[in-house]
């Protein structure tokens, strides 16, 4: 009925496990019964792929309500791929993050650093033909947090992308280079494998920066990649 | 093309409804949808029986005539131009969420087998640090007997992921609670 090669199956360390005791909100919420395994089928090999217009002005969170956002200029981008290295074309990439003072524009981020009038810290784009996107934002500020004494959020950026189908739905974090918190993150720790822990973290490329205007730092995104064996009916 | 490695998930936290939640995605079906109008309504439930009210739930299914709106769907079957199967949807503060629909087709399984009628979930929530996976089907389906998902769960589980019909509400609606952790734990899958 249909001929697609299904997924190759995660490999283990890379996803964080559900119960990651450190990170205190897990202990109620995640599940305490093993994930039943199933076989793929049309219904995982397929998968959403939003229909939404998104303005080109949405992938620029520097300017909002009229005017530019406090904070140090930044350009995010990247490609996303799959685990073979293959460009994912058009696929619907949205973020969210805090502002330059680690204040989220959120009715319960009850931190007291202030908004910015300016800034929403909500962006979208759509990655091209090879794969590739393109933000410009202002790089968010770190943040206390409720977890455990003193806990504070590294600057990081939220990312969602579909990718192809069902199965390679991610969502992520990105984090920045030489961030001393990362070490004492409880969410970035929960990542077994310490290498793809270190994918986490964007790069900083002379190449993405534009002079006398913003850091450049690349973020590829890598989803999963189909078996190498047809899977039949 | 030089392989490349897999990004790892984290959680979507706390703070992600202005960018997630849009009143667009939450629209799945308009007034030319071709199929029986269903409304899903339920709660999240975490491991003490507290509502989640920072969830988010995606939805992915099949029109009436069992197609996925997908380059990969090759079967001979009607696509609907209003149809697209994708809808994502919030909790409220008691941990709430209502999805409006139609009840899908049933799609192809492994093996040359008949899928029964069901929705693919997707949840996520501050405290998930990956997304969990989950099914919504329907009570007295005939190909429930049969299904390939439903038959890879213990029996005394199953019935965590047939929705129930809502007394309350009219005919065409449903309820499906989804329970994180606890006694009532619904049933999620590694696909």
């Amino acid at each position: 009925m249909y001929g697609s090669a299904r997924y190759r199956r995660e490999p283990i360390g890379t996803h964080p496990p559900l119960d990651s005791p450190a990170y205190a909100s897990t202990s109620k919420r995640a599940p305490r019964c093993a994930p039943v395994r199933i076989e793929q089928s049309l219904s995982e090999i397929t998968g959403p792929r939003p229909c939404v217009t998104v303005a080109p002005a949405e992938a620029d969170l520097t300017r909002w309500a009229g005017d530019a956002a406090m904070g140090e200029r930044i350009i995010v981008a990247g490609r996303v791929l799959d685990e073979d290295g293959r460009a994912i074309a058009h696929t619907l990439i949205e973020i969210w993050q805090a502002n330059a003072a680690g204040r989220y524009r959120h009715d319960h981020d009850r931190h007291d650093a202030p908004l910015d009038p300016h800034f929403s810290g909500v962006g979208r784009t759509i990655a091209g033909a090879n794969g590739a996107y393109r933000f410009m934002t202002i790089k968010p500020g770190a943040y206390p947090w409720g977890n455990h004494h003193n806990a504070w959020r590294p600057q990081h950026i939220h990312l969602s992308v579909f990718g192809p189908a069902l199965a390679t739905r991610l969502v992520t974090q990105m984090y920045f280079p030489g961030d001393p918190l990362l070490a004492l993150d409880p969410i970035f720790n929960s990542v077994p494998d310490g290498a793809a822990r270190a994918r986490l973290v964007a790069a900083f490329d002379p190449e993405l920066t534009e002079p006398g205007h913003a850091l450049g730092y690349r973020f590829d995104i890598v989803l999963r990649g189909r078996a190498a064996t047809p899977a039949v009916g | 093309m030089a392989p490349a490695r897999l990004t790892p998930s984290q959680t979507v936290g706390p703070f992600f409804g202005p960018a997630l939640v849009r009143s667009e995605l939450e629209q799945m079906v308009d007034a030319e949808t071709r199929g029986a109008r269903i409304a899903i309504t339920g709660r999240i439930f975490d491991g003490d029986g507290a509502a989640v009210p920072d969830a988010m739930v995606e939805v992915w299914q099949a029109n009436a005539e069992g197609r996925y709106d997908h380059p990969e769907d090759r079967q001979e079957k009607l696509l609907d131009p209003h149809f697209h199967g994708f809808g994502r949807f919030g909790t409220d503060q008691h941990g709430r969420f209502r999805i409006v629909t139609i009840k899908p087709g049933a799609v192809p399984g492994p093996r040359m087998t008949l899928q029964a009628p069901h929705l693919n979930l997707s949840i996520f929530a501050r405290g998930l640090l990956n997304r969990v996976v989950t099914r919504i089907y329907f009570p007295g389906e005939p190909l429930n007997q049969t299904d390939a998902a439903l038959n890879a769960v213990p029996a005394d589980r199953r019935a965590t992921l047939i929705a129930a019909i809502d007394s309350a509400g009219a005919s065409d609606s449903y309820r499906f609670d989804i329970f994180l952790q606890g006694d009532r734990e619904t049933v999620f899958f590694d696909i």
